[in-house]
């Protein structure tokens, strides 16, 4: 691309990052494949290693950051992907809570380090797995593991026109009776965390008889308490209920200080 | 040509065959056909082509928050009390595209000039309950000043076949709302089933000019004083053996004074605020309008979606959200079912058939939460009796 021709391109430009993750969120970007060719038109990719050798300085208009903090060096990145984007949106469970890698922050991570690199001297890792919010504001979250590629291109769509996003916040159930599913839980005995989990998925654990996993992370107002008070009535233990609350948005706080509250009352016992 | 046709109200005896040529009659009339069928772990409401993808044998086994498909020695066709979703979601879809429009220079011309023209729907094994929740929602969304086009449609060209009920499920309490079974008006055919180890057969009535027209195709004959008594004894049985209760002598009253009682935290503590309940209620309608435009700017459409005042976003005014606490929404939905509707649209919004009991995941039972706020004595709120 000519520099002439960049300064009238009046597109607005995006860059998309990737910090501690395993780029499945990205590739939902690339998975567009119907619409890429209009968004490309809408919109200015102008930094996406993952996809293109086109690599141009910001500031951006949009910048998606897909992936948790996981090293100093990620911490210092994440100040200067906020310095540079006007808007910035986080894409999935790593870059909004913190990731399964986010298992580690209940572990001694030096243990875990010692334990699976054979020269251990080479890693400088954070204690923590943190979302990217724990570090810079962050203008919209995106859920999921992965995203869903509607939700972003709902989110650009709705950016470009200045409109509000339509990106629901209510829980899995609602989605999953729009769809006509029969309720897991309540037929089978299925423990599902679809009441607690935010909708964005389409319900498709629950399409596919199979409980919800969470992967969107916490609805807007989820009653874990409830949630354990359930799984336990079907019969799940609670180092079980732990493990379900400690899965690809382990580190979001409901989530967080559910498993927790498991963990302790199952030590106390 | 037929021109005597089985009168209006009079009672006939047809055999399986028969209404498998009621079936047919409906689908050659042009009619989508849907009734019950077994799909995964339940029976819902599909469509059908004959008797023979009726769930002959289905029952269910219902309780707080807990179904179950069980099979029946019987092999009765209507065996089963109720299908986890109602008939709401054919004539009140859950999501509808209500326009489309593209720019047109400085304005805009729309797609399409509408709804999609309505399907045509014949339904087979409709309860008495669900006949007065369709009646309810005849009320709220055929109303003079504001009728939703898309439920009229479908709603106007629709063929009720009712079954009355001789199974009642423990999360029934139709008796309490005043909508059991008989069906008494409302539907164009009403079925009862009786089985037996003689027979298995249905005694069958018109109810409207179209009911009797689809029944003149079919071989019948009128049903002996026998016959009338043995189906009037098994919905009687049925209706007996509901024990669930709502005590709706002014509960409207109650439920306005009881604003901040204790109860309310109590069942918000188990509330999910998940939305179930009013995702399977027969009569509730609330929707919400999405307006999305596509990445390009040039195109846009406009989407009805269900939804539910257990969600934030159904208050979000200028500010925030009304109703924060899963206490406000719960009451909200609560005092609405069973009070403000009766001011808005002359009778409760809630007809009894148990849905939300069932399909709520924390077993939430809205009988009981009605019971303990007429209850004289305060409820003590304690954690950990939940579920």
């Amino acid at each position: 691309m000519s520099s002439k021709k960049a300064a009238k391109d009046e597109r607005k430009t995006i860059a998309v990052f990737k910090f501690a993750s395993c780029d499945g969120c990205q590739l939902s970007l690339l998975e567009l494949e119907e619409e890429l060719l209009s968004i490309v038109g809408a919109v200015n990719i102008v930094y996406f290693p993952e996809a293109s050798r086109v690599m141009l300085k910001g500031p951006y208009d949009i910048g998606l950051v897909e992936g948790s903090v996981t090293t100093h060096h990620e911490a210092e990145l994440i100040q200067q992907v906020r310095r540079q984007s006007k808007m910035l949106v986080t894409l999935g469970a790593c870059a909004t809570s913190g990731g399964i890698q986010a298992l580690r922050n209940w572990k001694d991570v030096n243990l875990m380090v010692r334990t699976v690199y054979r020269n251990p001297d080479f890693i400088s890792t954070l204690k923590l797995s943190t979302p990217v919010a724990e570090h810079v504001p962050v203008d919209f979250e995106l859920r999921g593991c992965p995203i869903s590629k509607y939700q972003l291109l709902e989110l650009l769509s709705a950016t470009l026109a200045g409109r509000k996003p339509n990106i629901p916040t209510y829980s899995v159930c609602m989605e999953c009776k729009r769809r006509d599913n029969v309720c897991l839980t309540v037929a089978q005995g299925t423990p599902c965390l679809g009441p607690v989990t935010q909708a964005g998925c389409g319900a498709l654990c629950p399409s596919f008889n199979r409980g919800c996993y969470g992967c969107f992370g916490p609805m807007e107002s989820p009653n874990t308490d409830a949630m354990i008070a359930l799984f336990r009535n079907l019969g799940r233990s609670d180092p079980e209920i732990t493990r379900a609350f400690r899965t690809f948005s382990a580190w979001a706080w409901q989530f967080r200080q559910a498993s927790e509250e498991c963990e302790h009352e199952r030590k106390a016992r | 040509m037929v021109t005597n046709l089985p009168a209006i109200g009079t009672q006939f005896l047809i055999d399986i065959p028969a209404l498998d040529s009621i079936i047919g009659g409906l689908r050659r009339r042009g009619y989508e056909v849907l009734g019950p069928v077994v799909r995964g772990a339940a029976v819902v409401y599909d469509a059908i082509e004959g008797v023979n993808d009726l769930p002959a044998g289905a029952g269910d086994e219902q309780e707080a928050g807990a179904y179950r498909l069980t099979r029946r020695e019987d092999g009765a066709l209507f065996g089963f009390v109720l299908s986890p979703h109602s008939w709401k979601k054919f004539l009140h879809p859950p999501e509808a595209r209500l326009f489309a429009a593209r720019r047109d220079g400085r304005s805009f011309r729309l797609l399409n000039g509408g709804p999609a023209p309505p399907p045509r729907y014949a339904f087979l094994g409709v309860r008495a309950c669900e006949l007065a929740a369709i009646a309810i929602q005849d009320r709220v969304l055929l109303g003079e000043s504001y009728s939703d086009a898309t439920y009229r449609a479908r709603r106007q060209g629709a063929f009720l076949v009712a079954v009355n009920c001789t199974w009642a499920a423990p999360t029934c309490f139709c008796t309490s709302m005043r909508t059991a079974p008989p069906a008494e008006a409302g539907f164009d055919l009403a079925l009862t089933e009786l089985v037996s180890s003689e027979r298995h057969v249905f005694v069958i009535e018109a109810g409207s000019r179209a009911g009797a027209e689809v029944l003149a195709e079919v071989e019948r004959h009128e049903a002996s004083p026998g016959d009338r008594l043995e189906a009037e004894r098994a919905i009687a049985a049925a209706k007996a053996s509901i024990w669930r209760k709502v005590n709706t002598s002014g509960l409207r009253e109650l439920l306005y004074e009881k604003f901040d009682d204790p109860r309310w935290d109590h069942v918000a503590q188990r509330c999910f605020t998940c939305g179930n309940c009013t995702q399977v209620c027969p009569t509730c309608f609330c929707t919400t309008v999405d307006d999305s435009s596509d990445v390009t700017g040039q195109q846009t459409e406009r989407w009805r979606r269900s939804d539910s005042c257990f969600s934030q976003n159904f208050t979000f005014i200028h500010g925030g959200s009304v109703r924060m606490s899963a206490k406000s929404r719960y009451r909200q939905w609560l005092t609405h079912k069973l009070g403000a509707w009766v001011d808005q649209f002359g009778s409760p919004g809630c007809v009894g058939c148990g849905r939300c009991i069932t399909w709520c995941p924390a077993g939430i039972d809205i009988t009981q939460e009605a019971a303990a706020l007429r209850a004289d004595e305060e409820i003590a709120i304690g954690k950990g009796d939940a579920i």
